[in-house]
């Protein structure tokens, strides 16, 4: 979906640019992280490591990668087709590879001489969890922490919209009351966490960039029934505010596909809460300013301490 | 008659569990079978037959949870082009 920039999420990004903050690359949506950016998103991810910490999560870690299996009986191919990040490989021998090295200097396309692989980059954290608690859950459902490196196809001049992003998420699976009240009770500890921050957010439901006529459909089903909340600030600017975290229930979505049942063998529901990194780090700037050692006490206490 | 047009549609691209003629116009179509699939496909089914597009405030679940909410949805559809 093509987004228009505007002039003063470019001006955002471009002062990023110039504090060595965000570093260019050739393609929109793509950055390096400098020092100052890197010091902030630690202390950031620490600090939401910590407010879900005394609940005890297992701690999970996953690639950046996930197979594409995962992401059809998710149904993200069929809803989000065009955010994807098809990984495609070459698995040819030496005639292949005589063939691909003719084409290129004939001019071809390289990409025709590679095939879609079994991998997509992962495009939410919490995906790799589910096929790996098929089956019946214990009493209480389970409670996982994980920090995802993941991929949406959206190049954007808007520093807030990166190709590659980390989300930090707490995923609950349990019963369709114990999901729900999830949900409920980390829209209300994440707005505190912000405010901890000193950022200035505000609550609204929202619904996921299904694609298509259908996925007009799935966006205003989503919003009636209220199944995801966004936490939004300012990054660029006061009138286009950012979602810097969401909190999702998921009914029995990724329950069902994955056969997940709650204990007693009833279908489970599942809620997540996610924080996007990247996104929360350039509010503290916008709130902020550009230097960390100048920010209030408070938040680099927060942070760093 | 836009109900004979509405219940073919449905009879097609509904996926109820009971067959749509035994259904009267103000039967709830989510108690006969209709699910959140059933519904999305639906909606495509009616917009292509009907030459219309149904906007957000339209995309509820009661604007499809009977012939009767469906045809009144499309009516003032039409009736919005023709003005």
């Amino acid at each position: 979906m093509m987004r228009v920039t505007t002039e003063r999420q470019a001006a955002f990004r471009d002062s990023l640019f110039g504090a060595g903050i965000l570093v260019p690359s050739r393609v929109q949506g793509v950055y390096g992280q400098g020092p100052s950016f890197v010091r902030v998103f630690q202390g950031v991810d620490r600090f939401v490591t910590q407010a879900g910490s005394s609940d005890s999560p297992e701690v999970y870690r996953f690639p950046a990668v996930v197979s594409r299996d995962c992401v059809e009986r998710t149904d993200y191919l069929r809803s989000f087709p065009s955010l994807i990040g098809s990984i495609h490989g070459f698995e040819g021998g030496a005639e292949e590879h005589a063939a691909l090295l003719r084409g290129h200097l004939h001019g071809d396309e390289l990409s025709t001489h590679f095939r879609p692989t079994d991998l997509v980059l992962l495009p939410a954290a919490c995906y790799p969890i589910y096929p790996m608690v098929s089956g019946e859950l214990p009493p209480g459902g389970r409670l996982f922490d994980v920090l995802g490196t993941c991929y949406r196809r959206e190049p954007s001049d808007d520093p807030a919209r990166m190709q590659a992003f980390h989300q930090h998420e707490f995923v609950h699976l349990g019963t369709p009351e114990s999901a729900l009240a999830f949900r409920d009770d980390w829209l209300d500890r994440a707005q505190q966490m912000m405010d901890e921050l000193g950022l200035r957010v505000v609550a609204d439901i929202a619904s996921d960039p299904f694609f298509g006529r259908a996925g007009s459909m799935l966006a205003a089903r989503q919003r009636e029934r209220a199944l995801k909340f966004e936490l939004l600030a300012t990054v660029s600017s006061d009138d286009e505010p950012t979602a810097i975290a969401s909190c999702n229930c998921h009914l029995d979505h990724l329950t069902v596909p994955f056969e997940i049942a709650s204990a007693g063998g009833a279908v489970a529901h599942s809620a997540c809460v996610g924080f996007g990194i990247e996104r929360i780090v350039l509010a503290l700037f916008a709130e902020h300013g550009l230097s960390p050692d100048d920010w209030p006490h408070d938040v680099r206490r927060r942070l760093w301490s | 008659m836009i109900t004979e047009r509405i219940r073919e549609v449905i009879a097609q691209h509904g996926r109820l569990a009971v067959d749509v003629s035994t259904l009267s116009d103000t039967d709830d179509l989510y108690r006969a079978g209709l699910t959140s699939h059933g519904s999305v496909n639906l909606m495509l089914a009616l917009e292509d037959a009907f030459g219309v597009e149904f906007p957000e405030r339209l995309l509820r679940r009661q604007t499809f949870a009977s012939v009767a909410a469906i045809r009144d949805a499309i009516e003032e559809l039409h009736a919005e082009l023709n003005v």
